[in-house]
């Protein structure tokens, strides 16, 4: 099914290399506007209060500043992903609801000049007893955050397939495992910033954000405004990794600002108030039990899991389902049953980050299912070969999953790795582990109602077919979105991709995207702007056909044609027309564009995509269905150091079975990217905040621990030639949030096999180490 | 040191002179005005980027007199009469240093955010030790954090550049 391309498969440049190596490239924070005003957000300096008053007379008569707007100055509509959790406002209306909550907003002629102005404002609150984790915010009688969640608890799923208690039953050998997870955050380096203007009743809005289309949906919904008087753009964004997809506060301030002041204002968080705005991975309170037959096929398996989600629910919703629901589709399992709260807490709301939800599971069951063969005796990848999935199958919960090869990925892994020869062979302190992992390739419905397409592209052949303008709002959060876009669009027109240039980040001149998340661009606005591109070449094609007819070149009767040239004896292949027959007889793609131009006007090829009606019909379905599913195996190796616990990832396979790769160079920097995120939440990254105040307490770089390039391994990026998924453009699936979700599961199961006890608690830091060998010194074992 | 004008709130503000990639530049500045502040406010240098503020992440990396810096924790008051190199001052005219040619061919950014003051921390290195290891290639950018890449493509791209300077 694969064949020869001109540009899918390529490792050509990215379009943003020359701005991005020069220092050119324009951030959001980089753009400069006549008059502009600089605001930030006024916040609340405790975790749970009602306000009592707001005074903002000192700073109001602070030379400089120019407009402060509190909730009493906007509107009051709640805003989040589903209607029954909008919860959030644009301001607090009554109540804070953690320490960093948004209580307003200033502006001012410089920077210097609001952070005088915050000081200036005073806030007084009659505080509340604030509740700082689920098991606080469970308990009964506890302090109540929302009244509409009764008990703190936000959302509840209880998703039952099969019959796990009957399997259990006769089940060989049954286990059951806590884990512990913890709270992340994206970690993006450029911090969030919105800068809008308004021309009469038109607002503009650049935004550092994941998706424009969202962006604009919410703000007018919540802003009373239609959807055609506010231009949302986009410019290089700094990484978002699922952090930039919620409207921030910023958006909403900016908007207003410059409205009440007639001037551009930018909006901007400093790097502590990244942390504050939160949406970062949840931390999970797992328990899993599994029963086996004696081989150690699965029978059943039962996931209990609870999420912490701080103040607000946002896309918490969507991390619930996701915890659970992606577990069948990698693994055969008939008896199914998973049950999951998420409790609201006093503290910035968790969110989407990388593998959305599902990374902390994967990790726990990765762990879990390695206990479990070693109790019946079977090694790691060979439970693993027993129970994955295949290609063409329907999931327990009813997910149509097309192209599938774990099986592949797993064996490929163990033999790059060298597996056999050192698992359980290579002494104390050191180690080697095996996770799988896997992810939808987008999701199948928008974050709102709507029967709108997906993704709509546009491709634009400029006057003289010297260039093609590729239309998308996609967006090129760093994953190269637009330089793989432009390649598919190209490979469908049959025009140099050399010659190609995006058109996006701007819901006024460029065409419908969702955006980035869920993994989805490469598949959804690939599939819109290759149905583009093949229309331009249609277009070419039979304006080809009309022109060497009207040549005399070709006379009917040539012994290559059947009868009269249609225009399906022509192809056209990197800017050239030709008789496929007689490939001599060639006419260049710009000759033809331009003969379309002067006899038709624009040449333009339009496309969209609709994933249709996807598998699962069980309530929360839509969180989890996807028109194509990775999946992935990674394989760690470590050292653990017994005296002091420090721990050294040494060396790392990644297979990630992706489908077609349109652009290897960038696929593998995924692999890189997301491993590289997966290490650090194994073992170092973790939001504090202190336990009585709910302060933030590492909102840095130096607290926050990132891996740097000292502790980053190296990473062996593989794939599988054969695999191919028929849902996807050119046959391609996901690998961005995909190739995050083994991590955690390999480097923990190469943790153990080094260390021999098992730390179900993350992150496994150096200390957490050293404890566990020292009590394991002291028991005697 | 630099001679100073005081405001009508009695503030002090210096005149300083400082050579950006080749050129002096004269402003007048406060004496807590930060160098990242003073060339992306003062000579629209927007490569040089502002991430943590705090010297944590380094994508504010410039050379100063050749020595790589975090310009979020340096003040513009002591760059008086000191060089300065950005990331728009690596290149030469048109041609693009092989640092930049080699992030270019081995996709060593993603988001780019970083990408400046690595490759400043990077061609600082090189300025100095034309033949790294790659532990020494790791080190001379562990103080420049990339959320992106996992480093993997850019200590490639560095270690290439070493060998085709």
């Amino acid at each position: 099914m694969k064949q020869d391309y001109s540009y899918v498969g390529h490792s050509v440049d990215r379009n943003d290399s020359y701005t991005k190596t020069t220092g050119r490239a324009q951030y959001t924070a980089d753009l400069k506007f006549p008059g502009m005003l600089y605001g930030k957000l006024i916040r609340s300096t405790i975790a749970h209060g009602r306000i009592k008053s707001i005074d903002t007379s000192e700073a109001e008569k602070l030379n400089g500043v120019k407009a402060i707007i509190t909730a009493k100055d906007v509107p009051s509509m709640k805003w989040g992903l589903s209607p029954a959790r909008f919860d959030e406002n644009i301001f607090c209306i009554e109540k804070v609801r953690y320490n960093g909550d948004k209580i307003g907003a200033v502006c001012a002629v410089d920077e210097e000049t609001v952070y005088k102005a915050l000081k200036l404002i005073k806030v007084e609150y009659e505080e509340l007893p604030a509740v700082l984790t689920w098991q606080d915010a469970a308990k009964e009688g506890a302090p109540q955050i929302f009244e509409e969640y009764p008990g703190n608890l936000n959302t509840e799923i209880h998703h039952h397939f099969g019959d796990v208690d009957a399997a259990l039953k006769d089940a060989y050998y049954v286990r059951t495992d806590k884990f512990q997870g913890q709270r992340t955050y994206h970690a993006f380096i450029e911090n969030h910033c919105s800068t809008a203007y308004w021309d009469g009743d038109r607002a503009f809005l650049y935004s550092s954000c994941q998706s424009v289309h969202y962006i604009q949906y919410h703000l007018c919904r919540v802003l009373g405004m239609k959807m055609g008087n506010l231009t949302v753009r986009q410019t290089n964004v700094g990484a978002g990794f699922g952090g930039k997809l919620d409207p921030s506060g910023l958006d909403f301030a900016a908007v207003i600002l410059s409205k009440i002041t007639g001037q551009p204002v930018k909006m901007f968080y400093d790097h502590a108030e990244t942390f504050l705005n939160g949406r970062g991975r949840h931390p999970m309170t797992m328990e899993l039990t599994t029963g086996v037959d004696k081989n150690g096929k699965i029978l059943a398996h039962k996931f209990d899991c609870v999420l912490e989600g701080g103040a607000y629910t946002g896309l918490g919703i969507a991390s619930s389902y996701y915890a659970g629901s992606l577990l069948g589709v990698l693994y055969l399992i008939d008896n199914y049953k998973f049950d999951c709260r998420r409790y609201v807490t006093n503290l910035p709301p968790c969110g989407a980050q990388r593998g959305h939800g599902q990374p902390q599971p994967r990790f726990a069951f990765e762990h879990h299912i390695d206990l479990v063969g070693e109790a019946i005796g079977v090694d790691p990848i060979d439970m693993r070969l027993i129970n994955a999935r295949k290609g063409n199958s329907i999931t327990t919960a009813g997910y149509e999953v097309k192209s599938y090869n774990l099986l592949g990925a797993n064996k490929m892994a163990r033999d790059a790795s060298g597996w056999k020869e050192k698992r359980g062979k290579m002494g104390v302190g050191r180690g080697i582990g095996v996770g799988n992992g896997g992810f939808v390739t987008g999701a199948g419905f928008c974050q709102y109602r709507t029967d709108y397409p997906h993704s709509v592209g546009m491709v634009k052949v400029f006057d003289d077919g010297t260039k093609a303008y590729v239309y998308s709002n996609a967006v090129d959060i760093g994953q190269g979105s637009d330089t793989v876009l432009m390649q598919m669009a190209a490979e469908a027109m049959g025009y140099p991709y050399e010659r190609c240039q995006m058109v996006t980040g701007d819901t006024d001149l460029s065409t419908l995207d969702f955006g980035a998340y869920a993994s989805r661009q490469t598949l959804m606005a690939g599939w819109a702007v290759k149905r583009a591109g093949a229309e331009v070449k249609k277009k070419v094609l039979a304006k080809a056909c009309e022109m060497l007819k009207a040549s005399g070149r070709i006379k009917e009767g040539f012994g290559y044609l059947d009868g009269p040239l249609t225009p399906e004896d022509l192809d056209c292949v990197e800017g050239i027309v030709f008789v496929k027959q007689e490939p001599a007889v060639k006419l260049t793609f710009e000759e033809v564009a331009r003969k379309y131009f002067v006899d038709h006007g624009v040449l333009l090829g339009r496309g969209w995509y609709h994933p249709g009606k996807l598998g699962g019909n069980h309530k929360g379905a839509a969180v989890g269905t996807s028109p194509a599913y990775s999946s992935a195996t990674q394989v760690a190796e470590v050292k653990v150091d017994m005296e002091t616990g420090q721990i050294e990832c040494v060396d790392t396979w990644d297979v990630h079975d992706s489908g077609t790769i349109i652009n290897p160079k960038l696929f593998h920097g995924q692999v890189h990217g997301a491993f590289y995120m997966g290490v650090g939440e194994t073992i170092w990254e973790e939001v504090l905040f202190d336990k009585k105040t709910g302060k933030l307490l590492n909102g840095n770089f130096a607290e926050y621990r990132l891996p740097t390039a000292l502790d980053m391994p190296p990473v062996e990026s593989l794939t599988l030639d054969d695999s191919y998924e028929p849902n996807g453009p050119y046959g391609l699936k996901e690998v961005g949030e995909g190739a995050t979700t083994p991590t955690m599961g390999a480097v923990a199961n190469a943790i153990y096999d080094a260390m021999g006890v098992s730390m179900t608690d993350l992150p496994i830091t150096y200390e957490k180490v050293w404890r566990a060998l020292r009590d394991k010194k002291a028991s005697g074992k | 040191m630099s001679s100073f004008v005081v405001d009508k709130d009695g503030n002090k503000r210096y005149a300083v002179t400082v050579n950006v990639n080749g050129s002096d530049y004269t402003k007048v500045v406060k004496a807590n005005t930060l160098l990242v502040n003073f060339l992306r406010e003062e000579l629209d240098l927007i490569g040089t980027k502002r991430g943590c503020e705090l010297g944590d992440c380094g994508c504010c990396t410039v050379m100063l007199d050749g020595k790589a810096v975090n310009a979020c924790i340096v003040l513009a008051l002591d760059c008086d009469g000191r060089e300065v190199t950005t990331v728009e001052g690596i290149q030469d005219g048109e041609d693009l240093d092989i640092v930049q040619e080699k992030f270019i061919e081995h996709a060593a950014f993603q988001c780019g955010f970083c990408t400046p003051g690595m490759i400043v921390s990077s061609r600082a290195l090189l300025n100095e030790n034309t033949n790294p290891s790659e532990y020494e290639v790791r080190e001379a950018i562990a103080g420049n954090l990339c959320r992106c890449t996992g480093y993997v493509n850019i200590v490639a791209a560095v270690l290439d550049a070493a060998e085709n300077l």
